[in-house]
């Protein structure tokens, strides 16, 4: 591995040229790349990138019912802006619960989506919230950008569907209903720098003792971060009594396939899934 | 041929020039290329904070932040917070109560009270607890590091240890 050449551009246009030059690691806060370089699970592109100078590709701005997240905005940015506090709040809640001031000083929503960890934290509210990611690239002289679903861009740990020209440019989160009722949840052996054993995020409206447009993502449990379509069919629309949360979490246990690692044993994380899906629909039902 | 990169940045309040390799840590240059080795190798992946570190005004593990990427930026590190009124009151703090023992997290941990402390002057016991959760110390338990932040304050107030225990156990 030796690094001929490290770069660190201005402009989305050129950091795109150097991108389509040749193989490139980009990298943001560094948070994931240098140990994951320096362990040796990761090898350096003979070109080193920093994005962090980009103009332009940070910042959170609504606009026609839409939050957009430049990709470089870190996770401190994150919880210090009201509209992420207010409007978005299970995606503040998870960067409450991201590792530790210093990480959150460092890294950026962006580098957590394109890290593609199955525990990634901010994953489980952004699939809750519908996020789209926007994709540049430069072939043929012009920025071309494209938007996909965040489900659709995570194809399984550390792997996206960004072609090796592209970058996570940004996030965009239509605005969830005034009262959306959001919670997130992470069971760590630790608040702080803890990967999550499993994450929930648990998203809906409350409509008469029903919820509706309900949204349920499970963290850690799957390749990669996943929505409970099918615990989310036996929610929607029905009165919220025991035999509908009932059905949901036995809807849920069979949408994840967790595995055993160091963290935690693949049953106990099925039994947690299920514990504390049922936990979390009791607290929306009191809500 | 490997590349070397020319910077220059603010490190304690004075401009700096160096040649790094483009692999290296912020946390080696400091220590290997520049000499200051307050700042501490713990773990090497951002879980102990024995190598926190203040870039632009916010604190960073220095051991995960490339070297190269100091450029341009201001950079401040327990050196640098040990000669300021508040560095000078937090080193009081921790010694009067007794918050260090084999000594080793206490520079990532001063770094990371001064920026708690620049920010909320008067955090409580949680918030400072909260605040401190991304540095471990294996010697203390903590108790006492954290009071020694909460009378971090008075002490630059001022106050003796005497008033400020009182004030410590009114809160």
């Amino acid at each position: 591995m030796t690094i001929e050449r490290y770069c660190a551009p201005r402009t989305l246009d050129e950091a795109l040229e150097i991108l389509r030059a040749g193989p490139v690691s980009p990298f943001a806060g560094g948070t994931d790349l240098m140990p994951q370089s320096q362990a040796g699970r990761v090898r350096l592109a003979p070109v080193l990138m920093n994005l962090r100078r980009i103009e332009g590709m940070g910042g959170i701005a609504e606009n026609d019912g839409v939050v957009r997240i430049g990709a470089l905005t870190t996770m401190t940015q994150l919880m210090d802006s009201a509209v992420v506090r207010e409007r978005l709040n299970i995606l503040w809640q998870a960067c409450d619960h991201f590792a530790s001031d210093q990480l959150r000083n460092a890294g950026t929503l962006g580098g957590n989506i394109c890290n593609a960890s199955p525990a990634g934290d901010t994953l489980v509210p952004l699939l809750v919230l519908d996020a789209r990611v926007e994709l540049a690239q430069k072939p043929n002289g012009r920025i071309e950008t494209r938007k996909l679903p965040l489900a659709e861009f995570l194809l399984g740990p550390g792997r996206t569907t960004r072609a090796p020209q592209e970058l996570l440019s940004a996030i965009e989160i239509p605005l969830p209903a005034e009262g959306f009722y959001g919670a997130f949840f992470k069971l760590g052996t630790r608040p702080a720098l803890d990967i999550s054993a499993i994450s929930i995020g648990l998203g809906a409206l409350h409509d008469d003792g029903c919820l509706r447009s309900v949204r349920i993502a499970f963290g850690a449990v799957a390749p990669t971060a996943i929505r409970a379509a099918r615990a989310e069919a036996e929610l929607e629309g029905r009165l919220l009594d025991q035999d509908v949360i009932d059905a949901a979490v036995q809807a849920a246990d069979t949408e994840i396939h967790p595995i055993s690692d160091l963290r935690a044993s693949g049953w106990y994380r099925r039994e947690m899934v299920c514990n504390m899906l049922r936990r979390m629909l009791e607290d929306a039902r009191s809500h | 041929m490997p590349a070397r990169i020319d910077i220059a940045f603010r490190l304690n309040g004075v401009g700096k020039r160096a040649s790094v390799a483009p692999e290296t840590s912020a946390l080696e240059m400091l220590r290997e290329v520049i000499g200051l080795t307050g700042t501490k190798y713990g773990c090497g992946e951002g879980e102990c904070g024995a190598c926190t570190i203040l870039v632009d005004g916010v604190t960073i593990n220095a051991c995960l932040m490339f070297a190269a990427d100091c450029d341009g930026r201001d950079v401040m590190t327990i050196e640098g917070v040990n000669a300021t009124p508040r560095g000078e009151a937090l080193r009081r703090a921790f010694v009067e109560h007794g918050a260090v023992q084999c000594g080793f997290c206490t520079p990532g941990i001063m770094v990371q009270a001064w920026h708690l402390l620049e920010s909320n002057p008067h955090a409580d016991q949680a918030t400072i607890q909260r605040g401190i959760e991304g540095n471990l110390c294996r010697c203390t338990g903590y108790k006492k590091i954290i009071e020694a932040v909460a009378a971090a304050e008075a002490v630059e107030r001022g106050q003796t240890p005497v008033e400020q225990s009182r004030e410590v156990q009114r809160g």
